[in-house]
């Protein structure tokens, strides 16, 4: 129970700052429209260069804004010397880690649920269509995302370089993840749906899976430093 | 119980022979120190005498690279979430989250820890740092000195038995420092150990039972407070200030 209620407060807290300052929201929302407007220039018109192309935008306008969000998932521990907070706090770390993930999901799925609608806007896209199988992708795809991402964003938190830094190390651990997202897009947006997507689905879940545990079981080390 | 066990027992911090290198500098050599429970001792020092390095290995923050620190019984390497559990620490940074309130921050940290709190109780320690009247304002608008008196009343609500203070008085105006200053002697006399460290002569000197200066990482005097007046720890502040530079 405790655990639990422990998770839940870095999750309350995090959630409640962000509605108050909005910074992040603000920032990523803007980030997203400005990526939109370049692929929008970028592709023009064309209907089946669009259809080709479209997951993998779909997933890039996701990484990038997810990269510039879980990038700064620990600045605020960092900028008030509350890191030393978290790591003095007795109790199992892990907690610690799981509120910040739920956070970092809420934000991201936040963000991707906007970036969806305006996909729909600038690409002439029926979203709505495609709705269901599109939300199970893009939730399973977020979470190994915002798993590995918090994890690398608190490990590279108190690093002089973290900017590069962060982004060197997640791409290459999130390519089992991007893989089964883009393939899983693509045959939804298809209109294929999951069913000849299911090895590419349970990738994702497996992933999700390993990426959660070794947060939860390394965190503790990495708040240590 | 060992002889050993004994004597550790006998004292709420127990430092020896302890050293720090950093960056291949040494910050701290041979520090040897033991304070008793119910005793507050006030380490002096020049800036760069190892004093925050000294705190933040009680702390538990940072690993000694040679030699014991042992903190209510607990080795504060090989046993830190024990000695985290008995420690309270306020450092330069006072661990506040500046799109909460005041309420909220205390809120957090208290649930953290795992010893969750009633509102009422927290608006209680607000009271007595005199942040009452701010309980629901957002810290973001609090000055220097109120982000310390919130850190503190974050401090009360942890209930140590050790208090780590980094500079306490600094950023306080008179009425929080008198605070503070009743604060730890009410500590003290419940049997609280208090190791706090100050570049100020006036405040924290009262409430110490012993000075320690701390001069080129190692103790070059420790002696008791009411041994001195503040012009003497002055002077022997300079003078060993002196020496280092």
């Amino acid at each position: 129970m405790s655990y639990a209620r422990r998770a839940w407060i870095v999750l309350w807290k995090d959630a409640l700052a962000e509605r108050r300052s909005k910074e992040a929201l603000n920032a990523l929302f803007f980030f997203t429209l400005l990526l939109l407007f370049i692929f929008q220039f970028t592709l023009g018109g064309d209907r089946e260069r669009l259809t080709d192309a479209l997951p993998g935008l779909l997933w890039l306008g996701f990484v990038l804004s997810g990269l510039v969000g879980l990038g700064r998932a620990f600045l605020t521990e960092r900028d008030h010397d509350c890191w030393e907070g978290l790591l003095l706090s007795p109790g199992d770390k892990s907690a610690i880690y799981l509120g910040k993930l739920a956070g970092n999901l809420l934000l991201m799925l936040l963000v991707e649920a906007i970036t969806l609608v305006l996909f729909g806007v600038f690409f002439n896209l029926d979203v709505g269509r495609h709705l269901p199988a599109l939300a199970g992708v893009v939730v399973l795809g977020t979470v190994g995302f915002a798993a590995v991402g918090t994890l690398f964003a608190a490990m590279t938190a108190q690093v002089r370089a973290r900017e590069l830094l962060f982004p060197v190390l997640l791409l290459p651990v999130l390519v089992p993840v991007l893989l089964g997202s883009v393939k899983a897009t693509e045959a939804v947006l298809a209109g294929e749906g999951l069913g000849g997507v299911t090895h590419w689905l349970k990738l994702l879940a497996a992933a999700d899976t390993v990426y959660v545990a070794v947060g939860v079981l390394t965190f503790d080390a990495i708040l240590e430093g | 119980m060992s002889r050993f066990d004994s004597m550790m027992a006998d004292f709420a911090i127990q430092i020896s022979a302890l050293k720090k290198i950093y960056g291949g500098r040494p910050i701290l050599s041979d520090v040897n120190l033991a304070i008793r429970p119910g005793e507050a001792v006030a380490l002096l020092g020049a800036n760069g005498a190892g004093k925050t390095t000294l705190l933040r290995i009680l702390a538990t923050l940072s690993r000694p690279s040679r030699g014991t620190a042992v903190v209510a019984g607990h080795d504060c390497v090989k046993h830190a979430e024990r000695v985290r559990e008995r420690v309270g620490f306020v450092a330069h940074g006072a661990w506040v989250y500046e799109d909460l309130t005041a309420l909220e921050n205390l809120k957090f940290w208290t649930t953290l820890s795992g010893r969750p709190m009633s509102a009422e109780t927290l608006r209680v320690a607000l009271t007595a740092v005199d942040l009452d009247r701010f309980a629901h304002a957002r810290v973001r608008t609090f000055s220097v000195g109120m982000k310390r008196r919130l850190a503190l009343a974050r401090l009360t609500l942890s209930h140590p038995r050790v208090i780590l203070l980094d500079e306490p008085f600094a950023g306080l105006d008179q009425q929080a420092a008198k605070w503070v200053d009743e604060y730890l002697a009410a500590f003290k006399a419940g049997g609280g150990t208090v190791l706090l460290t100050t570049h100020s002569f006036g405040r924290g000197l009262g409430v110490a039972d012993r000075i320690v200066i701390l001069a080129g990482g190692t103790v070059v005097l420790d002696t008791p407070a009411a041994t001195l007046s503040p012009d003497d720890v002055r002077r022997l502040y300079e003078a060993h200030a002196e020496d280092e530079a």
